[in-house]
């Protein structure tokens, strides 16, 4: 791997809380992605997998070491602007599919769309193709309480994927699904990265659902332990 | 980008109806009660004030004691017919001198009743007070010199004696004395303090301390200073006249009190201004528990709130677009409360000023201030809250519980 690849950190250390109290959740982390892959970090909790997901997501800073998104050095951007790299380019699929309560599942879809500046008619249009993306047409107007956990994580995942982000970041999408929707989700997933080249970044701690990814990374505390092609020996 | 967070802010007002309803209506009830008890406050000082200045600038009032009304010093001797006469004899500038006493008593007229203030007076009071005959006449000098029971009765106490049926000459009884009414006053309405002065009856002097009062003594004196003339000029001898009948020493202070319209006017409006500011007080009480509410409302969506806040911040939001959204909501919510309230309270003080018979008077200090009060509520609770979420990491605020 070279400079210019899509995804790299070098010598990521993260480091929470000072002295005494300093936990260092991350201890020098070396990765790299290529674009268009699908990643499954894994590995117990504490091990460094969702701090390492927030690093790469923009929504975290390393303590030291660096971080090239697509050459950009992350780490000297600002806040605001590491929310412009997050508005164009990442997508987010959270655990507790953490859409907005009380607004319907078109309304929240728009969301990204409206922080994009589009003009209504097409951010509706929009919308509506993500909706239908992910197969729920006809519940536009429907709130998350009024959605199954599958349905919302759905919405979720249409909400993520209406800007046409470059990188697809899942953090345990299943984790609050049985086992026939986990399957389901993991489907969409699967047919964003295959068919429209979204590069996704999941954590997930369930080896089934690992099994969608072409690349399997195992954290154990706050250290890469094993980095694998899907179908290769561990 | 004002547009699209404009938009973001009414979709969040709309979607939490329920606690933009409660945060509204803390705000609503608190700025209708300060507004319209303010505003009433404004008015009753109003009705005071122009009822002193209908009264005249040339009018004089002179009380025993060195305080006017309720708690008049103990001690001070009340005046005496003499005091009067010499007032008449010295002071030449004067269109009249009448002495003023008055007593509560149940008037009865075959079977009705009603219980009214007497004043015993002469007919200087007539002119004092502005009043006009609408039928009968005043007193005459036999009348007033040898206390006969005679009377001239307000309109309240006609309606209420004798209907629509003419006073003028019946007898009515008070306290054991049958009396001729031989005049009754033109209406003058509600008096200043809201006491109906119609309600009344006016006796010679002499008649009430004979048959009422039993004692020789007069509360108030009445002067009515002649047209042109110095009322300081009057006010002053009138001090050295009654320094003199009294006997007072060089170093001592007056033991009465000589006030003319515009110390009046101070005195009673000043009180009228304290109930106001009482009231404005409790009503004041009321704003700030509402606005206790809002931030009540607003703590307690703040955990909500903030993950919101964690998802749009993740979703690609400015934490500038995301305050001002709330700053928006905020702004929209704590005005259109204002507004409600104000419009509220413009509708009651109207409607309880046509009530009590009070002037509606619109102060838009106050309108402003309780605006402005409340919003900055609306801003604070709503808006601060925010802000330290909005500072937060968006993985934290996700995470917020």
């Amino acid at each position: 791997m070279n400079d210019a690849a899509f995804i790299r950190l070098s010598g990521v250390s993260k480091t929470y809380g000072r002295g005494q109290a300093a936990f260092q959740a991350l201890k020098g982390i070396d990765l790299s992605v290529a674009a268009g892959d699908f990643v499954a970090i894994m590995g117990p909790s504490g091990s460094g997998k969702s701090t390492t997901m927030n690093i790469l997501g923009c929504l975290d800073t390393p303590t030291s070491g660096s971080y090239r998104f697509q050459g950009v050095q992350v780490e000297q951007l600002s806040r605001k602007q590491r929310t412009v790299l997050r508005r164009h380019y990442l997508g987010f699929v959270f655990q507790g599919f953490n859409l907005l309560a009380r607004t319907t599942a078109l309304e929240n879809i728009e969301l990204p769309l409206i922080y994009r500046h589009e003009a209504a008619p097409k951010r509706h249009a929009t919308a509506r193709a993500a909706l239908e993306l992910v197969g729920l047409k006809g519940w536009e107007h429907h709130n998350p309480t009024e959605l199954s956990g599958g349905q919302q994580q759905r919405v979720a995942i249409a909400r993520a994927i209406v800007t046409r982000p470059a990188v697809l970041l899942a953090d345990e999408p299943t984790g609050n699904l049985d086992t026939r929707t986990s399957r389901e989700i993991m489907d969409l997933i699967t047919g964003f990265n295959r068919e429209q080249g979204i590069t996704v970044l999941m954590v997930t701690h369930e080896a089934d659902i690992a099994a969608y990814a072409k690349r399997i990374i195992r954290f154990t505390d706050g250290r890469v332990d094993s980095d694998r092609r899907n179908g290769e020996e561990a | 980008m004002l547009w699209n967070t404009l938009l973001l802010a009414l979709r969040a007002i709309r979607r939490n109806l329920m606690r933009s309803f409660l945060t509204i209506l803390g705000i609503v009830i608190g700025i209708a009660a300060v507004v319209t008890l303010v505003t009433l406050g404004n008015g009753a000082t109003r009705s005071v004030s122009d009822q002193i200045a209908a009264m005249g600038t040339n009018q004089l009032m002179v009380v025993p004691g060195q305080r006017f009304g309720p708690g008049s010093e103990l001690g001070a001797p009340s005046f005496k017919i003499a005091d009067v006469d010499a007032m008449r004899a010295q002071i030449t500038a004067t269109r009249g001198v009448a002495p003023v006493v008055s007593k509560s008593v149940t008037a009865v007229y075959q079977t009705h009743a009603w219980s009214t203030l007497v004043t015993g007076t002469n007919n200087d009071f007539f002119l004092a007070g502005g009043w006009e005959m609408a039928a009968g006449r005043n007193f005459s000098d036999t009348e007033e010199r040898a206390g006969k029971a005679v009377c001239v009765i307000g309109g309240t106490v006609r309606d209420k004696l004798f209907g629509r049926q003419s006073p003028v000459g019946s007898e009515i009884r008070l306290k054991g004395f049958a009396c001729e009414v031989i005049g009754l006053l033109r209406g003058k309405g509600q008096a200043a303090m809201g006491q109906d002065q119609d309600d009344t009856v006016v006796m010679p002097l002499r008649t009430v301390q004979r048959r009422l009062t039993g004692s020789q003594d007069i509360g108030r004196i009445m002067v009515s200073v002649t047209n042109g003339a110095s009322m300081d000029a009057v006010k002053l001898q009138l001090t050295s006249l009654l320094r003199e009948r009294r006997k007072i020493g060089e170093s001592e202070e007056d033991d009465f009190r000589v006030m003319d319209t515009r110390q009046l006017a101070e005195t009673l409006t000043g009180t009228t201004r304290i109930l106001t500011m009482l009231l404005g007080a409790v009503a004041a009480v009321s704003l700030l528990v509402g606005g206790i509410g809002i931030m009540n409302i607003m703590l307690v969506s703040v955990t909500e709130r903030t993950r919101e806040i964690g998802i749009r911040l993740a979703i690609g939001a400015f934490e500038r677009e995301v305050l001002l959204q709330f700053l928006i909501e905020a702004v929209v919510l704590s005005g259109l409360g204002g507004l409600i309230g104000i419009a509220l309270a413009t509708g009651a003080s109207m409607g309880l000023a046509g009530l009590m018979d009070v002037p509606y008077l619109f102060d838009p200090g106050i309108n402003l201030l309780s605006f402005l009060f409340s919003a900055a509520i609306g801003v604070i609770f709503g808006f601060f809250p925010a802000r330290r979420a909005a500072s937060l990491n968006p993985i934290d605020a996700l995470r917020y519980e």
